[in-house]
């Protein structure tokens, strides 16, 4: 079969990429779509670093097939500020240590990010829970977990 | 260039026909959390990925006037979540369904996929068996239906028929005082492949067990039914000897491996404390019911 | 030295210079980096364990379309067995055989040959297309079966006590007369202990990207621990000078030890010097968990014999270690550092180090001590509940203080090992009741450990931009938040708002020899190198403020960012800041900066004391942490939120070690668990917030105080946790990992 293209909505903006029909969602964003902050740890959905926003839901890129992207609304990490204003999750994340080597650190925040959307009130262990697909092997997930849950009560506050 | 094909076909029958003509290089996307794994390995080379998740038949959930749930097949577990009623229901299932894998993985995976995929672990399927679900098949020779504890053949494999699609799963009306439940033994608390997994399905009158079933996953190379599990917990009021019963009963319809994840001895010890406990919380949602 | 002790910066939780780019994707790990023109390279590999290689045949591979080159052994410079040639930790001879199989494959996943093409695909298939003729021979991988007086030989030049052997080396370490201190003790607890083999679980996979001129000037882009390390490898493996070569550090997504020598970057090389095309290579973490270097698996058995008044007078550890495929295992930190917290008269301390048919072993943070001390410190256990005495009462009636004379050799100066049992003893978690759940017992456990931590060569150049600000060039790649820390360190020395400071990490064309990034090192050695060169910026600004004023450059200071006079007898002279200095540094004499390159000296070790509680579902045999306080004297906290994420980083490995963590092999010597399914390192529910404890006991060898303080945390994990089971569950686990089926049939076993 020769290449497939495909016509998606990646961070809001349109685009279009050629593929083979076996390349995964992270293969093209790494590589035609030049957006490497999606990362692979273990192409096999176990560790999380690939996560990416799929119309609105939570999925590896790693496990779907580059041409299932047609039509559909991608959101990245690299979507996750606005130009130079951090998303609050971001900056958290700087102000509490809750990284390390970033490895990690896109996935982490593309699933947090997801968890607030549905949850703005998240106890620690749903927290642990939603995040138990994001592997970390620097921090031993404390400092995320704090930053998360500081960041959903920060999140309310401004609503108030 | 490379030989592989992908289809996103809208209907039913469009799928089936390329299904059933590609023969036994075909593969199923539903979710794809593990076909793309198994590709990725090189265990599985498909020649043709049918994706199915246009086709609305495998990706709703309808509920009908007596109760029924007919859930496609291509449902991902955390839709099914959404649901205002299926998991009021059938906490059970639900709860099966959204244990695989991540929530990464929940997003996409499937009760389907995770059937046909036919691993002995897989974690729906002891809920499903457990809940009496039936199997919409459909296939070049037309459409049937089967017990879902009909459908494994064998790890990694399936009784489907070439060109054969599941389609759906319907789950009968729920008797008043009925509940279920799904308890899988894992080494952490999230991501690992189930060692033993139990499910439980009851209803109680008047305190006493008046229907059961019982699946048992991954302690023989498909899922079990347990029906003398389920005979040991009817007639009584899920007192001690009725559970020991019950729990004794499944660790001897264990037929495990010793394999990376557990050994044979620990899983049919577990099969009957497995038992024990998710009896127990299906008999509490039975009794709020 | 004077210690400084002022905290603008210094102690301060600043934002990390190198942050913005990883929470927005955009920082550069060794995948993300691409070059026009680049190709693909792949690695063939051995599917035996143990085989000789008679012949292989890349003639099919080298003609398929899209192959541009092929390599084998025969491309890689050979070292011979008979001469070691030591660079760094490592030792060629081995090297140019982990790199690539020479004349025997050693291990499931050894390479044996390397494509590059023009797509992944295509140097993938091309493998598949090179004939590799093997003699099959029998292997062996656990520590018993290498040492049966039958065990198949992993090398026959290989001898021990004159014949050949799987044991490739011994290390002693004495100390007094254990014969006559085991005389003296009236209580003896003497037991055996096994650990499997286990990775350091990077998440990142190693990965690199290798450009080659004709002329052979080499640009490499790698994940790795140290890029003088990876230069230096590479120009001995493929025989190109070291001038040639440029080896740029990308941000490592991990390494713990792991990323400490090459794997890729020589193949990549050899593969980009022969097609003329850059080279990718990437590994997948199947190939992570097969072929890189996971730490050695364990026998140890650890006597201790103390009087009745808990007075320790003999220690005696005998410690076997795995190397894997080559020889190297740590046993330098089994036998050095498993004794090292406690005053004892009389010690013998003895490793071996075991050859056995699986990948080479690498350094996996701390490398040897947590396998050491997981012995000793339940032995201590033991020891304290046979003395009827508190644990932690025990350990600071023995504890190591200022003046012992170490196990290992050392005099210790200063030390911070009593200030964490008494900090531990003192935390409230200590007397926390433990509380109890209906067929969940819970317990309590403790234990200590030591690292030594090394110093060694650093580089750096601190220089002051034309708008007076400042650029500091450092040599170690940044693992765990270096840059924060150097930053802080910069900003107090200069008196400066920290955000004016920018902290690159230098490649070897741009900043002086730098050793790894591993040892515990990298703020003690380059916070070392980064104060002198600041110190010497220091001098020239007050000599440029000294010509401007017309004084003496002994009469002028420098504080808080400028220059001022020293006394009001100097003159009055309107301060002269960083930024006017800078300007007018063309007509004053010229650039501001200066660069430091030293051997430093003056590392001392780390001490920790970790208190864990552990609930046991004693139906299913899960163990599951549920609380846990890791003390650890630190030196100085530069930045404290880096050091605290050392400390939970270390602790969590150490949970995972200790509960689910361990290589499994098949029937056929293979690994059956090469991923992070199987391979089960704890998530994000397994574990409970980690508290840590800095206890500062400044180190007055460093301008900062500052001590190591990266690979203590992962030393007494193990025993914690096994120490808390035995608490709630009445009985000792001398084998890890205390997996669920392992404890549920303990419990079973004794009834």
């Amino acid at each position: 079969m020769a290449k497939l293209h495909v016509s998606t909505t990646i961070n809001g903006e349109p685009m279009e990429f050629l593929c083979e029909p076996n390349d995964t969602m992270l293969d093209a964003l790494r590589g035609p779509l030049g957006l490497t902050g999606s990362k692979e740890g273990c192409a096999s959905g176990d560790c999380g670093a690939c996560s990416i926003m799929l119309d609105d839901r939570l999925v590896c890129s790693c496990l779907m097939l580059s041409a299932e992207a047609e039509g559909c609304e991608i959101r990245t990490i690299e979507g996750m500020a606005h130009g130079e204003k951090l998303h609050p999750l971001q900056q958290k994340f700087l102000e509490m240590a809750a990284l390390q080597c970033g490895i990690c650190t896109s996935g982490m925040l593309v699933a947090s990010e997801a968890l607030l959307k549905k949850n703005p009130q998240p106890s620690e262990e749903e927290v642990r829970f939603w995040l138990a697909g994001n592997l970390c092997r620097c921090t031993g997930y404390d400092k995320i977990v704090r930053a998360v849950l500081e960041t959903a009560a920060e999140m309310r506050q401004a609503r108030n | 260039m490379t030989d592989i094909r992908y289809l996103a076909p809208n209907t039913l029958d469009e799928a089936i026909g390329a299904f059933a003509a590609a023969g036994s290089t075909a593969r199923i996307l539903a979710g794809g959390t593990d076909l793309l794994v198994q590709m990725r390995s090189g265990a599985v080379k498909p020649g043709l990925i049918v994706d199915i998740k246009k086709i609305s038949e495998m990706t709703t959930i309808e509920e009908t006037a007596d109760g029924t749930f007919r859930v496609g097949a291509a449902v991902p577990g955390a839709v099914l979540a959404e649901h205002p009623r299926f998991g009021k229901v059938w906490p059970g299932v639900l709860e099966a369904v959204n244990l695989i894998g991540s929530t990464q993985v929940q997003g996409r995976a499937s009760a389907g996929g995770n059937l046909c995929n036919s691993s002995p672990a897989a974690d729906s399927v002891p809920a499903l068996i457990a809940a009496g679900a039936i199997v919409t098949i459909q296939g070049p020779d037309g459409r049937r239906e089967m017990p879902v504890e009909k459908v494994p053949a064998g790890p990694g494999r399936t009784n489907l028929k070439p060109g054969e699609i599941l389609v759906s799963f319907t789950l009968p009306p729920r008797p008043p005082g009925s509940g279920d439940a799904y308890l899988r033994m894992i080494p952490r608390t999230e991501m690992d492949i189930a060692v033993v997994g139990c499910g439980v399905s009851l209803t109680l009158k008047d305190g006493v067990c008046t229907a059961a079933r019982v699946g048992l996953g991954a302690v023989a190379p498909t899922v079990l039914l347990v029906e003398a599990a389920a005979k040991a917990l009817v007639g009584s009021k899920l007192g001690d000897a009725a559970l020991n019963a019950a729990a004794s009963a499944c660790s001897a319809a264990c037929r495990p491996i010793d394999d990376k994840r557990g050994t044979i001895a620990y899983r049919t010890k577990i099969a009957g404390v497995l038992l024990k406990r998710t009896a127990a919380i299906a008999a509490g949602r039975a009794g709020r019911n | 030295m004077n210690v400084i002790t002022n905290n603008k910066w210094i102690g301060q939780r600043t934002i990390r210079p190198d942050g913005v780019d990883k929470v927005t994707g955009r920082a550069a790990f060794a995948a993300d980096t691409t070059m026009p023109g680049q190709i693909w390279g792949k690695i063939l590999r051995s599917p035996h364990p143990h085989a000789r290689i008679r012949s292989i045949d890349t003639s099919k591979a080298e003609a398929l379309p899209g192959v541009k080159a092929v390599i084998t052994a025969r491309d890689i410079v050979n070292f011979p067995i008979d001469k070691p040639v030591i660079l760094g930790i490592q030792d060629m001879r081995w090297m140019c055989r982990n790199v690539m199989a020479r004349e025997k494959a050693l291990f499931p996943g050894h390479p044996v040959a390397a494509v590059a093409a023009t797509t992944e695909a295509i140097a993938a298939k091309a493998c598949e297309l090179i004939e590799v003729d093997y003699e099959v021979l029998p292997w062996a991988i656990e520590i018993d079966d290498a040492l049966k007086p039958d065990a198949p030989i992993l090398h026959e030049f290989n001898k021990f006590e004159g014949k050949p052997s799987n044991i490739a080396g011994k290390l002693e370490v004495k100390k007094g007369d254990i014969v006559k201190g085991f005389a003296e003790a009236e209580v003896v607890i003497e037991r055996t202990f096994t650990t499997r083999p286990v990775h350091q679980g990077y998440i990142e996979p190693h990965a690199c990207l290798v450009s080659v001129a004709a002329d052979n000037k080499t640009t490499i882009w790698s994940s790795s621990q140290g890029q003088f390390m990876v230069r230096a490898m590479t120009a001995y493996l493929t025989g190109f000078p070291q001038s040639d070569i440029r080896a740029i550090p990308a941000e490592i997504g991990g390494g713990f030890g792991g990323k400490t020598i090459v794997y890729l970057e020589p193949l990549a090389t050899l593969l980009a010097k022969k097609s003329g095309r850059p080279v990718k290579m990437v590994m997948t973490r199947e190939e992570v968990m097969r072929a890189t270097g996971p730490t050695s698996g364990s026998k140890s058995t650890v006597k201790i014999g103390a009087r009745k008044d808990g007075t320790i007078v003999a220690a005696q550890g005998t410690f076997y270690l795995q190397a894997g495929a080559l020889p190297g295992s740590p046993i330098r930190g089994a036998v050095g550092c498993s004794f090292s917290p406690y005053d004892i008269p009389n010690v013998l301390s003895v490793g071996y180090d075991v050859l056995s048919n699986r990948s080479k072993v690498a350094a996996y943070r701390a490398p040897g001590a947590p396998i050491g001390a997981f012995a000793v410190e339940c032995v201590m256990d033991e020891l304290a509940e046979a003395l009827k005495m508190d644990p932690l009462e025990l350990r600071l009636k023995n504890a190591a203080k200022q003046g012992t004379k170490a196990a290992h050799g050392p005099v210790f100066p200063r030390i911070g090992y009593i200030e964490t049992l008494e900090a531990a003893k003192a935390h409230p978690h200590y007397h926390a009741p433990l509380g109890k759940l209906q067929g969940k017992p819970r317990g309590r456990g403790v234990a200590s450990g030591f690292w030594f931590n090394a110093g060694g060569e650093s580089s750096a150049q601190v220089n002051i931009t034309e708008d007076g600000n400042v650029v500091v060039t450092t040599g170690h790649p940044d693992i765990g938040g270096s840059r924060a820390a150097i930053a802080n360190v910069c900003a107090e020395l200069l008196g400066i708002d920290y955000r004016r400071v920018s902290v690159l990490i230098g490649d070897t064309a741009t900043v002086g020899f730098s050793n790894l990034t591993g040892g515990s090192r990298v703020l003690f050695a380059s916070a070392m190198v980064v104060t002198q060169s600041a110190e010497k910026v220091i001098t020239t600004l007050r000599e440029r403020a000294a010509k401007i004023w017309e004084i003496d450059p002994e009469a002028v200071k420098w504080e808080n960012g400028a220059a001022h006079p020293a006394s009001p007898n100097a003159g009055q002279f309107e301060p002269l800041t960083l930024a006017e200095l800078a300007a007018k540094a063309p007509q004053m004499g010229g650039p501001i900066g200066a660069g430091v390159q030293l051997n430093t000296e003056g590392a001392e070790g780390g001490f920790g004391t970790h208190i864990c509680d552990v609930e046991v579902d004693i139906e299913l045999g899960i163990v599951r942490v549920i609380r846990y306080t890791a003390v650890q004297d630190v030196g100085r906290a530069v930045h404290p939120g880096y050091v605290e994420g050392q400390m939970q980083g270390g602790v969590a490995q150490g949970i995972g070690w200790a509960l689910n963590e361990e290589y499994i092999y098949n029937r056929d010597g293979k690994v059956d668990n090469p991923g992070f399914l199987d391979y089960r390192m704890p998530v994000c529910s397994d574990l409970p917030m980690l508290d840590t404890v800095m206890v500062e006991v400044p180190n007055p060898k460093h301008p900062q105080g500052v001590k190591g303080v990266g690979e203590v945390p992962l030393v007494p994990v193990m025993a914690a946790v096994a120490n808390a089971v035995h608490y709630a569950l009445g009985r000792r686990f001398y084998s890890l990992p205390m997996s669920p089926p392992k404890v549920l049939a303990e419990l079973e076993a004794k009834g």
